[in-house]
């Protein structure tokens, strides 16, 4: 692994104006190859960041710079990352191929067979390769995150934003989303930058973290996971060891 | 048979005795108001000595009683409560500090006034920006047409058109019916039966075949874009086209314009024929005009441009039903409650709206002699 940040963010801060912020002062770098947790508890802004380091969401102030070129602007041809949403979002009028062929039509000239087989690939290796005819509805949790995750990694993408792969699945499923995710990531060196709040998730695959802070704003820890539950900061303990706050 | 549960009033305290329960719980809600409300005291203990058994429901009831009477500043606590009923007064946290009540307040008329102008001017900024998103996009594809969705148009056309030809079919017979009967007294009462074909042609051409049509089609089609946009917005579908390099304007609205500006006069068209039909089998049945002079006075009397000029109306109808429904299932929020809000605003604004453009259409086609 590399040391070379892949993107930078410095001094963002997020939420809807000035009365109403989520998150100030927040800087960190993601280095290439890793994979990148978001932490946070339920409302702390992690989809928030999530969606202004994509360009969904402009921040209040502050900069981003992914592979030094910023701010993140959607709608600007191809995409140079891959997203799977928390929802899966797949087009529910669509199969799970036609999903997954989608950007390869828009940003490809490759003939129809060539999309099938590489789109047939895709699912292969997440696993769903007899779920191509499918629509998103007949899929179960864990398979619409698998298919999700292919549709994100279509046009092969060096970077990918993950929201929750896990949440909402049973324990062995989300083990498997986990196993998928960091086999995907390592096998094809890719970044990941995810959002989580599941433990399993966090000690089981993430290379670095931050952990957002609703009451205080900010980001009041980041570093490998090992040693953020070492911390004696109470709330980020608190978090990796699952305790309920003082009420 | 069970003790009843009882509520009585002494110095300083309510006193509850045998067991509370939901079943109970209307009447000692109201009892314990009245005990309570009767009381002059500053402080007004629950005693619960003779309570052998109390559940969620009431305690929930009586914490509820003690937050009102701190907020009138009379102090209540829970006393003499059994080892088997404590703990359900801490669990409702009867045991500490009362939750203050905020009542909401009831707004001024200057504040309710200031709210409706703020929401006024919010929806008009959104569906500004909704326009000019769109005419961005258009631009883009007159532009660049290989950056346009037109594949979607044919099924989102058959969906449009296809499907609501049975609908649009009857409904316009049984206005031209309708029409017919309604003037078929006062022609006979004048001897003019055979002009029953002139006022269903052209009230059924001008009027009645686009406004119908344009009505069906805000129920059908206009509700169901809000329908399907707003779910595909709820469930991030939307945001997942943006991250994709996609423009969702490109992609979803402008095909859904195109496909119902290509349905709406055809749908229209149709409805013409059969609104006429309507009107002519009334003629034929009531008022003795036999088929070949009501086609004859309707083709002397009812103008190609009075067929153009409801067909015009109808493709402008469509663009209205398109925007209102795509426009309302961009705004879509809040999961299914919000869409189904959306999808009953798509059709009220869309009524609205193609009987207002209709008033408009009429007075220029008047003022242009057509």
């Amino acid at each position: 692994m590399t040391a070379t940040p892949i993107i930078e963010v410095r001094d963002l801060r997020l939420g809807w104006s000035r009365d109403a912020v989520l998150l100030e002062s927040a800087a960190f770098d993601v280095r290439e190859g890793e994979i990148f947790g978001i932490l946070g508890r339920s409302a702390s802004g992690k989809t928030t960041l999530l969606r202004v380091l994509i360009g969904l969401e402009e921040p209040l102030a502050g900069s981003i710079y992914i592979r030094g070129i910023g701010p993140p602007r959607v709608g600007a041809g191809r995409p140079p990352y891959g997203v799977m949403f928390q929802s899966g979002a797949l087009f529910g009028s669509m199969t799970v191929g036609q999903n997954v062929a989608l950007p390869l039509q828009r940003y490809t000239r490759l003939s129809g067979a060539a999309i099938e087989a590489m789109v047939r690939a895709k699912l292969r290796l997440v696993g769903l390769e007899e779920a191509m005819h499918q629509l998103p509805a007949t899929l179960s949790g864990g398979m619409l995150k698998r298919a999700a995750i292919a549709r994100a990694m279509s046009l092969e993408p060096a970077l990918l934003f993950l929201d929750e792969p896990a949440s909402g699945l049973d324990p062995v499923t989300a083990a498997e989303i986990d196993r998928l995710i960091a086999t995907l990531a390592r096998g094809l060196g890719l970044t990941v930058v995810m959002v989580t709040h599941e433990l399993g998730t966090v000690n089981g695959i993430v290379d670095r973290c931050v952990l957002l802070d609703r009451p205080t704003k900010s980001i009041i820890a980041q570093g490998v996971p090992a040693e953020l539950r070492a911390s004696t900061v109470p709330s980020v303990g608190q978090f990796f060891r699952r305790e309920p706050a003082a009420t | 048979m069970p003790p009843e549960p009882q509520v009585t009033r002494r110095p300083g305290a309510l006193a509850f005795s045998g067991p509370l329960r939901m079943s109970d719980a209307e009447g000692l809600w109201s009892a314990m108001q009245e005990k309570a409300a009767e009381s002059k005291e500053r402080k007004l203990d629950f005693d619960l000595a003779g309570v052998p058994v109390v559940d969620g429901a009431v305690m929930a009831l009586l914490v509820e009683l003690r937050a009102e009477l701190a907020a009138q500043g009379v102090e209540a606590n829970f006393i003499n409560a059994s080892p088997l009923v404590q703990p359900l007064v801490h669990l409702y946290r009867g045991d500490a500090p009362p939750t203050a009540i905020r009542l909401p307040g009831r707004p001024s008329m200057l504040e309710v006034l200031g709210d409706a102008v703020s929401h006024l001017f919010e929806q008009l900024r959104r569906n500004s920006g909704f326009l000019g998103e769109l005419l961005g996009s258009l631009g883009g594809v007159l532009w660049r047409p290989a950056a346009g969705n037109f594949q979607a148009v044919p099924s989102l056309a058959a969906r449009a058109g296809a499907d609501g030809v049975p609908i649009v079919l009857l409904l316009n017979l049984l206005l031209g019916f309708v029409m017919g009967y309604q003037s078929a007294q006062a022609l006979q009462t004048y001897g003019a039966n055979v002009y029953v074909a002139q006022l269903v042609g052209i009230s059924v051409t001008r009027e009645l075949a686009p406004l119908m049509t344009a009505i069906i089609m805000s129920g059908r089609s206009g509700a169901s874009y809000t329908a399907e946009l707003g779910t595909m917005g709820v469930s991030q579908e939307i945001d997942a086209l943006r991250v994709m390099g996609f423009d969702p304007m490109q992609f979803l609205v402008l095909p859904r314009i195109i496909a119902l500006v290509l349905v709406a006069p055809a749908l229209t068209l149709l409805g013409d024929v059969v609104g006429v039909f309507g009107g002519a089998i009334v003629g034929v049945m009531s008022l003795d005009v036999s088929m070949q002079s009501y086609a004859g006075q309707l083709k002397a009397t009812v103008l190609t441009s009075d067929v153009i000029t409801g067909l015009v109306k109808s493709a402008a109808f469509a663009v209205c039903i398109a925007l209102i429904g795509c426009q309302q299932g961009f705004s879509t929020t809040g999961a299914a409650a919000g869409v189904g809000r959306s999808t009953t605003n798509t059709v009220v604004i869309c009524l609205f709206t193609i009987v207002v453009v209709d008033t408009l259409f009429t007075i220029v086609f008047r003022m242009l002699h057509v």
